[in-house]
This record gives structure tokens, sequence and C-alpha cells, in this order.
């Protein structure tokens, strides 16, 4: 008798433990395993695994040519697009039903491309109302912008309007290209001000491709450094200032901790 | 000569169709594949001339087989696409010669409006209304992926299904306009409606209206004039929307 209860107990607890590991699991946004991408026969990405929980943010920090923006459309799922022969194995699993919002690297449309700003909303389904509401959060609060043609506004105020749009249908996790930090967006406030803002307030998951290392403590919960392989992948304060990043930059890398 | 009711029908409802897809045509690439489209023609006119089938039959299926090399070539390779373009071109150019009659190559080359009869308007009309509202149902689709591909891949945009639609669209509309503009002017009921709007417009719903809009004039003003004159109406077709494109830019000049 008393070793029936003990074998109840134990089964509980196994149990239980169960559902621990799947919740642990479910608040998982993404999860990658083993991630590896060649082109034309060059390895681009090699045996990469991380993984984002929710309202985390990631930093995917690496050089030019490191294969960020591959591993970023490997993640958005749109890396078969362009011919080219893309091999991609591995694993990559998003959360069920996530929304992922995405903001492309720099790109400004043709001159006279005559799309007005509400019109580009609307693509999305979004209404007005609420595009306008989505631009105020950017810092645009001129009601007539939304009349304005995309190709006729500052590089700025285009960079705000696409973060603008990615926040559109309330997406669970943006991932953003290289957003240019030097751009002027208005004022003091940089790209990486507004975004590190809009997540404060909205609890979003950001992830975010740059090669610019003084980003990394503006948002970052974890950083993956990237050159092809897996250099780190832990917190800020775990690879700021650690022999991998030397690795990856080269010697003189100068970026003190920040002490909060 | 006087102005012929069913042509002139059937140049006001193609000239829209035209126009409207013209507005659609904002990628390179795209208004590349669109120019040379309405040369690929030729060969199917030159063997429905030769069968005496309906030249429009003809040159639809050559335009659906230029379509699909065009489309499968950009698609599988990595050739610029004007050199592909460029070849496809070439080819139809060749074939088309070699292919239509000496005595109707003047028609193939430049329309022959007056060739047009009822059940051909008919088909027109029909063709143009199916081809606006295809177009309409792509229009936003393809706006997202001319601003970026990513963005309109990672919204789940189907790009290259949209492209073919657009292309094989743009192959209907031609070969019903190879009628009133030949398969050389064809390319300006198309572009030019669009390229007059787009210098006074302020967004993409003025741009795709006033593009069909002068796609209307342009084909239905250019097929009277040429009746009330008694020539060819391809190319006063032609030069009546490159006037209307050389005012616009004049007009949107002076507004700006």
């Amino acid at each position: 008798m008393e070793i029936l209860e003990n074998n109840l107990q134990k089964n509980n607890l196994l149990e239980s433990q169960k559902l621990l590991e799947l919740a642990r699991v479910d608040s998982k946004i993404l999860e990658v395993r083993n991630l590896s991408i060649s082109c034309g026969g060059e390895k681009i990405l090699d045996n990469i695994s991380f993984s984002l929980e929710g309202a985390d943010n990631l930093v995917i920090l690496g050089p030019n040519g490191a294969g960020k923006s591959m591993l970023l459309k490997a993640l958005l799922g749109v890396l078969s697009f362009g011919g080219g022969d893309v091999a991609v194995s591995g694993y990559i699993k998003w959360k069920d039903d996530v929304k992922i919002g995405y903001v492309p690297q720099k790109i400004s449309p043709e001159k006279n491309f005559p799309l007005s700003v509400e019109e580009f909303f609307k693509i999305k389904k979004i209404k007005k109302e609420e595009a306008i509401s989505l631009l105020n959060m950017v810092g645009i609060k001129d009601e007539r912008f939304i009349k304005k043609q995309i190709s006729k506004i500052s590089s700025g105020q285009f960079q705000r309007l696409l973060v603008a749009w990615s926040l559109a249908g309330k997406p669970d996790v943006i991932l953003m290209d290289e957003p240019t930090a030097g751009i002027d967006v208005g004022g003091e406030e940089t790209i990486y001000n507004l975004i590190a803002g809009i997540d404060k307030e909205k609890k979003l998951s950001i992830i975010l491709v740059t090669h610019d290392l003084s980003v990394v403590y503006k948002f970052a919960d974890n950083v993956l450094c990237l050159n092809k392989k897996l250099i780190c992948y832990g917190t800020p304060n775990d690879i700021v200032g650690s022999e991998s990043l030397r690795k990856m930059y080269g010697e003189d890398v100068s970026l003190y901790k920040h002490e909060h | 000569m006087s102005i012929n009711f069913v042509s002139l029908m059937s140049a006001l409802f193609i000239g829209g169709a035209a126009g409207y897809l013209g507005s659609l045509m904002a990628t390179k690439k795209m208004s590349l594949a669109g120019d040379v489209l309405s040369h690929v023609a030729l060969p199917g006119i030159g063997f429905a001339l030769l069968l005496g089938l309906n030249i429009s039959l003809g040159a639809l299926a050559s335009l659906i087989i230029g379509v699909f090399i065009i489309w499968l070539l950009g698609m599988k390779t990595s050739l610029s696409s004007e050199l592909l373009t460029g070849v496809v071109f070439v080819i139809s150019l060749a074939i088309g010669f070699i292919v239509v009659p000496d005595h109707e190559l003047l028609e193939a080359l430049f329309g022959d409006i007056a060739s047009v009869n009822y059940a051909d308007m008919a088909m027109v009309i029909l063709i143009s209304i199916i081809v606006f509202l295809v177009a309409r149902n792509i229009y936003p689709k393809m706006m997202l992926a001319y601003i970026s591909e990513d963005m309109a891949l990672a919204e789940g945009v189907k790009i290259n299904k949209n492209n073919l639609i657009y292309l094989l669209i743009v192959a209907v509309v031609i070969a019903f306009g190879v009628k009133i503009a030949g398969s050389l002017l064809t390319s300006a009921l198309i572009i030019l409606p669009a390229a007059a709007a787009k210098n006074i417009s302020g967004s993409m719903k003025q741009y795709s209206f006033l593009a069909a809009l002068l796609g209307v004039v342009g084909a239905g003003g250019g097929v009277a004039l040429a009746g009330i004159i008694g020539i060819s109406a391809g190319p006063v077709v032609a030069i009546l929307s490159a006037i209307i494109f050389g005012f616009t830019l004049a007009f949107g000049k002076i507004m700006r």
C-alpha cells in the first residue's frame, strides 16, 4: 500500500515536471536549432542555435557579410524567394499563431511613386483612424501626414513610417534589419530610442540585426554574435568585453560595460 | 471616312483596361516585360494570318508562350531581365517577319481597326472588364512588393504568382489591342497613359483612375480622329497619347 502511494506520488511528480517543461516551452516565442544555410555551395550560416522568450529582445550582432540578413530572412521564411540555390537545414519553430512585424533594411521608394501614406496602410487593411494612432506612436503627430506621398517624405520620416506599419495588426515580435542609426528621425531621438520606447510600452519581442555594438545595451536581453558561425550567445554583460567579440571584430573593440 | 461605332467601342474599353494595367507597371522589370510582350504577338499574328484565324487568338497564343518563357527564366536564373526580354524580343520579331505574309505586314505591325467586327467588340468589352477586376485584386499586393519584396513576402504575398497573373492579363490586353494599334504600337496603349497620369497624381487612387481615363481618351480619341482623317488608327492613338503625356508633364511642372 505504502509502495503504491509512493509510486503515485512519483507519478504526480513526473506529471508536474512534464507540465513545467511544457510551460517553459510555451513561453518561448522562437526556437532555432542547428540552422545551417548555404548558398551556391558556400556556407553562409553554420549550425546556429538559439531561442527567444516572449517579450525578450535579441540583438543579432556581426560584421558585414556575417550572414545576419540571411538569418533574418530564414526566420521570416522568405529565403527561398529570388532563385539561386539556397539550401537550408535545421529547425526553426515559431510559437503557434505568432504575428511577425518586419522592418526592412533602408529602402527608399522611387521618386514620384504616387502612393500616399494612407494607401500604404490600406495595403495592410488598416483604417485611417488606426493609422493615425500608429503614426502618433512613432512620434508623427501631424494629421496631414497621412495624405502625403511616401516618396515625398524625408528618409527619417519614412523610417518612422515603416516602424508604424510594422506595428499594425499587433504583432508579437518585430524583426528589424539594420535600421540606420545615423538617420535623422527628428530631434535628438535615434531610431533605436524610438524602438526602445515602443518596446517598453507594448511588451513586444524585438529581434534586431545590426553591426553597431553600441545598440546592445539599449535593449538587448540576449545577444547573438555571428560570423557565419555562432561566435557567442548570452546576455550583454556576458558577451561585451569577452574574447569572442575580439575574435569577431578584430583587436580594437572599444566598448565599455555600462554600469546600470 | 467616318467613325465606326464598333471600332470606337473596342478602343474605349481596351484603352481603359490597358491604361489601368499600365499604372501597375511600376517596376522596371515589369515595364520592360510589358514593352517587349507586344512584339511577341507578331509571330502569332503571322500564323493566324497564314491559317486564316482571328489575329487576336493567334497573338494570344504566342503571347502566353512568351509570358511563360520570361516568367520562368526570370524566376529560375539569375540572368538580368533586360537580357532575357531582349532575347525573347529579337527572336519574336525575327520569326514574326518570316511568318507574316508581306502584304499583311503593315496591318500586323500597325493594326487595322477596320477589321474589328461585332463579335470582336463583345469579346473586347468582356475581356476588358475581367482584366480590370483581376488587376484591381492584385493591385495592393503588387504595390507592396514594389516597395519591398521582403516586406511583401513577410506579409504572405505570393510575388511570383502575382507577377505571372499580371503578365498574363497584360498578354490578354495586348492580344486584343493589336487589332487597334498593331504589334509595334500596342505598348503605347499601356505605357503612355500611366506615364501621363503619374505626372499629375498625388495618390495611387488618382494615379490608377487617371491612367484608365487617359487610356480611354487616348485610344478612343485616336480611333475617332483616325476615322475622320481616314488613316490607320495605331499611329494616331500613339501620337495623341504622347501629346497628352506632354501636356501632363508641363501641367505637373507648373503645379509643383
